[in-house]
């Protein structure tokens, strides 16, 4: 899961609560911006502007894990990392699921598969050089993905795709254990400006994989390991001119960032300023004075949301956009009577999701889902497998699939985030809805942190603690069906601890689907397969699909080209925003 | 008196060691013995998925492979003598005192603290004068007239304050003064930097929290006078002819004062530790903002470093108290 | 309180509002406290003249509205938190002046500097935070304006005047670094820095031992002497009066019962509650095991003053005069001899009896 900055936010109830009350009187107007209307930056782009110069700022909540693109597996680190460090791929910026095309960045054009599939080729961009001038070659993206997937030890924050797909690649120690001139042997750097990655085996999707700020070159001789993040040598249009940990971070134009190798970025404001450990309700007021984004985008504070709603003027500037995730409930197979079916049957048709939907926040936060794979996702296709009357539960057909179970009732336990509120709410209802029919539920809340690595993620935990039932969000690292599914539904991923597959689920069937899709160049007949798994993991009752998660976005009246992106879950595309404001 | 501030000096070290001990056992030795495996907490640190190999050498780079008392023993011995860091390509030489490295960021410590203990002392100092000021002359007054409507006023308010959360006073005040009235600014400016933009933009927070504290104050003030100004030594001064404004001052004010300057001391060095709330309401990059993340983080070495600076600061405090104490009560003996 | 027989009325003195010849005159002098109980009179109606040079001691259990009497007279308890509410009335004449109804500061402007005053416990009554000779130079310039310097070397000066060994030293010392005789002396120099004509001291021997109360005693004469100021002296111990005192006025809840000069009221006392007092004298001089007539019962409540004589609940001779007279009449203070007043229902033939056969060859 490439992890959102949800879990970081803090709730501040109360006070928030009167801060709305206390701004009803507040009006905005006359600020001679024209509102482009509700959900505009997921049809296009906003404030469409060419204007240079000013100061954009982004404020944030929380800290990064870090801006080295090494070290990263935030989405809005992927976002904003592309502004100083320039992937092979990435993505188009454009609105919903426009967003989700990829195109060359750094590279000329999207890989050249060979070998069906186990050999990817990429020629880079002439022209291409450092905010120092000196050149960047192939052999930088080589290196780049050496440090960031292989040497763990200290660089241990990012994904590790590489290590897991190129060959040789469980064996090699890094390039600050391993020494040897050649580093993985697996990725050729015939000349400076082709790169070829050699794979164990087929991986049609390997474009998404570069397009992760792992493939942004660093050049070895100034690549300080931890440290690097102190003096990240760009390849961007934008440049550190001072990174202070932890607080802030101020980018300027890289002058040595050439237009003409890079159509993507234009490099519209003077200035970047990052604000970080900003009080959540602080951005949401700057949000509102159109004087800052939420960097990490996932949309306003609760009273905030009440407020901008419920007032149209101020509901035009809001994007309400899916954010890529699902918020689900797994059942775990592994745990009785969870092991058989028609029990988890009994589970999906008792539950009723609009309780659920009420309890996340409305349909502000998250369309009500029957899928595996939210709408935003490719591969998505609609089903309900489990249709029932206003998606409010059917008592009627859980209690049979429960006595088709050799059940009347059955007594469980619900796992769920501690310092997730809306989660605790979000069970708290579905356990009401299971009492309806006999089955008996208990809350068992864990912290975040650990929810993984201690808890839930612990298949001996689950089945000792007799949790048969668990919280869950999910957002895919790259939006295609096996970014989002492989890491939820493959058996093989079961490990003894830190799981995400929380349906414990070891379906043959979907596993060689899996492995068939990724190795499937054809996009239609790849995209078709995970509509497949998608099925076959809701006629198996793995898990019961609640909400789509979505995001409510304001956007800021002083900032052009604004878009929100699929991409980067529904992020507004930091590439090219500007401000009109000097 | 030397001796005095050696013995006493000596103390607070064992009582640090006996801080850092405790910490440590809360956050590392208490859920290793809740089952949580080296394994498990070094998966913290690791992005995703992460194989036998990758965990076994995140665990190594950052010591978690070792026994717990080793663990704390190189985390006592950084202090003292300083350490060495892999970073990857080369090593760093930490000097004492070395706090370590985020298990999380790999940042070292220490610059963290020295960098943010300006904005927190600029914090605190500036709430400390406001609500010293405003808390002992709301006192006195209140003391003077007593069941006045000034003194229930004030009490009333004073009550108000001490029952108010920072997260209600903080927020209104952010809402009032920079975004509906915009007064103040924003983001934290070094006093270095721009010494009027310093306080401009500290002032809605010095505010905030001076209200908590001064209520709290008040209330000590008018406790203190109104005990004060019915001894005999008023009635003494007043008998000599001093003006009524002397005798107050000078005499029962002065009396009046010596047990706030105690309750003073520990307030400030409290709060030197990190004013956690007040921070995260108001953004501001101190060492209480820096706690919170360590902790959301399970990252031993910045809430060690914090602890430990936060314990000082308190012990410090302390000692000041007992100085001042003696200094301003000649009954008092230091031995 | 001499010739108080010349001019004419009980008091002999000059008619309300006009300045008496003496120094110090207190005429009439009502000081009530209101309280959520009732009304306390602490005062209610108290008389008497002070000259220069002599020492008036007023006597009477805790209570009595002594200390109240010395504290209206420095204006004091009008100060502070409680002195909003206090109703005073009556005249306090010191040197042709007027203080009932002067200005507060006006008579702050008297206070330390023509009348000065002693406390019972030195300890609590000096500031525990400052130097003696800080305290002695605060009260030094209240009144002059001279330079610290100055002042000090006045305070060493003081403090080598009232006994006090290496002044020069001491001076430097705080109240809790002295003796409890020490303080005294030094709360007496503090006292007398401003040479104040009228010296009020409130019970200054009774918090110590008996040796020192003695010293204390002759500085304060000595002191008297050459000084030669008024001074009043507040206690409850008759031993004390007996050392010191030219002048007696016993109080009793809150209004003079007897007064005289020392003689008249030690050798002829003419009050059931003076016996009471003297027969609970201790004497050294006398081998009695048994006193005489200790005065059972409680102190009368402030609020609710028994009717007719406050004294009559405790008097064993109440009976003695005809009818309720003594609990229904006040009985006003009377010349019982020159100078000497009583206030007494008792015919002056019973109380020369009683005084002559049942009580005085007890004592």
């Amino acid at each position: 899961m490439r992890r959102s900055a949800l879990a970081a936010v803090a709730a501040i109830g109360s006070a928030s609560l009167l801060l709305s009350a206390c701004s009803k009187a507040d009006d905005n107007g006359g600020d001679g911006n024209k509102s482009a209307g509700a959900n505009a930056a997921t049809k296009g782009v906003v404030n469409a502007s060419t204007q240079k110069g000013g100061t954009v700022t982004y404020e944030y909540s929380d800290v990064p894990d870090s801006f080295d693109p090494g070290n990263t597996y935030y989405a809005y680190m992927y976002n904003l990392s592309r502004l100083y460090a320039r992937p092979l791929m990435t993505f188009q910026p454009g609105p919903g699921e426009e967003g989700n095309k990829l195109v060359p960045d750094l590279a000329e054009k999207a890989g050249e598969p060979s070998d069906g599939g186990k050999t990817w080729t990429y020629k880079i961009r002439s022209g291409l050089k450092y905010q120092d001038g000196t050149a960047i070659t192939s052999k930088d993206v080589k290196y780049a993905v050496e440090r960031s997937n292989f040497a763990r030890d200290v660089l241990s924050l990012g994904p590790n795709y590489f290590q897991q797909f190129m060959q040789g690649g469980k064996a090699y120690k890094g390039p600050y254990k391993d020494k040897s001139p050649e580093g993985l042997k697996s990725i050729e750097t015939p000349d400076d400006t082709t790169i070829v990655f050699k794979l164990n085996r087929p991986f049609q999707e390997f474009d998404y994989l570069v397009a992760t700020p792992q493939t942004a070159p660093v050049p070895q001789a100034k690549d300080t390991g931890i440290d690097y993040v102190k003096s990240i040598v760009s390849s961007g249009s934008y440049k550190f001119q001072s990174y202070d940990e932890g607080k802030q971070a101020v980018l300027v134009k890289n002058e040595n960032w050439d237009p003409k190798t890079d159509p993507l970025r234009k490099q519209y404001p003077d200035k970047i300023v990052v604000k970080l450990k900003v009080n959540a309700e602080t951005i949401d007021q700057d949000v509102q004075a159109g004087d800052a984004i939420d960097l990490g985008g996932t949309g306003v504070q609760a009273a905030t949301q009440a407020k901008v709603v419920n007032d149209a003027k101020l509901k035009a500037n809001t994007d309400n956009t899916y954010g890529g995730r699902l918020v689900y409930m797994a059942i775990n197979n592994q745990v009785a009577p969870f092991d058989k079916v028609e029990c988890r049957k009994a589970v999906e048709y008792a539950v009723d999701k609009v309780s659920v939907q009420t309890a996340e926040g409305g349909p502000i936060r998250g369309d009500i889902a029957t899928t595996v794979l939210p709408p935003d996702i490719t591969g998505y296709a609609k089903a309900d497998v489990y249709a029932t009357t206003g998606n409010k539960g059917d008592a009627a057909k859980a209690k049979e699939q429960l006595k088709a179970c050799g059940k009347t009732t059955i007594s469980t336990n619900i796992s769920a985030r501690s310092d997730r509120p809306q989660e605790i709410d979000a069970a708290t209802a579905i356990i009401a809805s299971l009492k309806k029919v006999g089955i008996n539920a208990s809350l068992k809340q864990y912290p975040s942190g650990k929810y993984f690595t201690d808890y839930a993620g612990v298949p001996t935990f689950d089945k000792k603690q007799n949790i048969g039932l668990h919280m869950m969000q999910w957002g895919a690292d790259w939006n295609s069906g096996y970014g989002f599914l492989q890491q939820i539904l493959h058996g093989d991923a079961i490990g003894a601890s830190g799981n995400t597959n929380l349906s414990y689920l070891n379906d043959k069937q979907i596993n060689e689907m899996l492995e068939k899709a990724i190795a499937t160049e054809d996009d239609t007949t790849r995209n078709g397969l995970y509509g497949q798994i998608d099925k076959r993991a809701m006629d198996l009752a793995a898990l019961v699909p609640l909400t789509y998660f979505k995001v409510l976005l304001y956007r800021p009246s002083g900032y052009t080209n604004l878009v929100s992106t699929s991409a980067f879950s529904g992020q507004y595309d930091y590439l090219n925003i500007g401000t009109t404001k000097k | 008196m030397i001796s005095y501030i050696l013995r006493r000096t000596f103390a607070a070290v064992i009582l640090l060691l006996v801080v850092t001990a405790v910490t440590f056992a809360i956050f590392f030795l208490l859920p290793r013995l809740a089952g949580q495996t080296a394994d498990q907490l070094a998966q913290q640190y690791i992005g995703k998925s992460p194989t036998k190999a990758d965990i076994a050498a995140v665990k190594q780079n950052l010591g978690l492979d070792e026994p717990l008392y080793a663990q704390y023993w190189h985390f006592i011995k950084g202090i003292v003598a300083g350490a060495t860091y892999n970073l990857g390509p080369t090593t760093a030489h930490c000097d004492a005192p070395c706090f370590g490295y985020s298990f999380k960021t790999h940042e070292a410590v220490w610059p963290q603290l020295t960098s943010r203990i300006p904005v927190t002392f600029s914090l605190a100092a500036g709430a400390a004068v406001l609500w010293l000021v405003s808390g002992v002359v709301i006192g006195v007054i209140s003391a003077l007239k007593p069941r006045s409507f000034f003194d229930r006023t004030f009490m009333g308010v004073a009550l108000a304050g001490v029952s108010l959360p920072m997260f209600f006073t903080g927020s209104l005040a952010i809402l009032l003064f920079t975004y509906q009235w915009p007064i103040f600014g924003r983001t934290y400016v070094p006093f270095t930097e721009n010494p009027a933009q310093w306080a401009n933009t500290l002032f809605p927070a010095w505010c905030s929290l001076a209200l908590l504290y001064s209520a709290i104050y008040a209330r000590l003030t008018r406790s203190g006078m109104l005990e004060t100004m019915n001894e005999d030594f008023i009635r003494t001064a007043r008998a000599k002819g001093l003006r009524e404004r002397n005798v107050v001052t000078r005499h029962g004010l002065r009396a009046a004062l010596t047990p706030i300057i105690t309750v003073f001391g520990m307030d400030l060095g409290l709060l030197l530790g990190g004013a956690v709330i007040t921070e995260t309401v108001f953004s501001l990059p101190g060492i209480g903002q820096y706690a919170v993340q360590g902790i959301t983080d399970n990252d031993l070495p910045p809430i060690l470093g914090v602890t430990l600076l936060a314990a000082l600061f308190v012990v410090i405090a302390n000692l000041l108290v007992d100085l001042l104490y003696a200094a301003a009560d000649p009954r008092v003996r230091l031995s | 309180m001499t010739e108080l027989s010349k001019t004419g009325a009980a008091l002999g003195e000059p008619a309300p509002g006009n300045a008496p010849d003496a120094f110090l005159a207190v005429r009439d002098l009502k000081v009530h406290f209101p309280t959520d109980d009732g009304l306390v009179k602490s005062v209610d109606g108290l008389s008497f003249q002070v000259e220069k040079g002599k020492t008036l001691c007023i006597v009477g259990e805790s209570g009595s509205g002594k200390s109240v009497t010395s504290l209206a007279i420095m204006g004091l308890h009008r100060l502070g938190a409680r002195g909003k509410n206090v109703q005073m009335s009556g005249e306090i004449w010191l040197d042709g002046k007027e203080l009932v109804s002067a200005d507060p500061d006006e008579v702050r402007r008297l206070r330390g500097r023509e009348m000065a005053m002693i406390f019972q416990d030195p300890l609590s009554a000096m500031h525990p935070y400052y130097t003696i000779g800080n305290q002695i130079v605060e009260a030094y310039r209240v009144h002059h304006d001279v330079s610290k310097k100055v002042a000090r070397k006045r305070a060493v000066e003081m403090l080598d005047r009232v006994g006090i060994p290496e002044p020069d030293k001491r001076v430097d010392g705080y109240p809790h670094e002295f003796s409890g005789g020490m303080r005294q002396r030094a709360m007496i120099a503090m006292a007398l820095v401003n040479n104040p004509e009228l010296l009020i001291a409130d019970e200054p021997t009774t918090a110590l031992d008996v040796t020192v109360q003695a010293q204390i005693l002759d500085l304060i004469r000595d002191l008297q002497k050459e000084f030669g100021s008024a001074v009043v002296l507040i206690t409850h111990d008759l031993g004390v009066v007996a050392e010191i005192a030219d002048d007696v006025l016993v109080m009793y809840g809150g209004r003079c019962v007897e007064r005289g000069s020392v003689d008249d009221v030690f050798e002829r006392p003419q009050h059931p509650y003076t016996w009471g007092l003297l027969g609970s004298m201790p004497r050294i001089d006398r081998e009695t095991s048994e006193r005489l007539i200790p005065v059972k019962g409680q102190p009368p409540s402030l609020i609710n003053v028994p009717s007719g004589c406050a004294f009559h609940p405790r008097c064993p001779y109440a009976d003695i005069p005809k009818g309720d007279v003594t609990r229904t009449v006040r009985p006003e203070l009377q010349q019982v001899g020159g100078g000497h007043y009583s206030a007494c229902h008792l015919s002056p033939e019973d109380r020369t009896r009683i005084w002559t056969e049942e009580i005085a060859p007890k004592l």
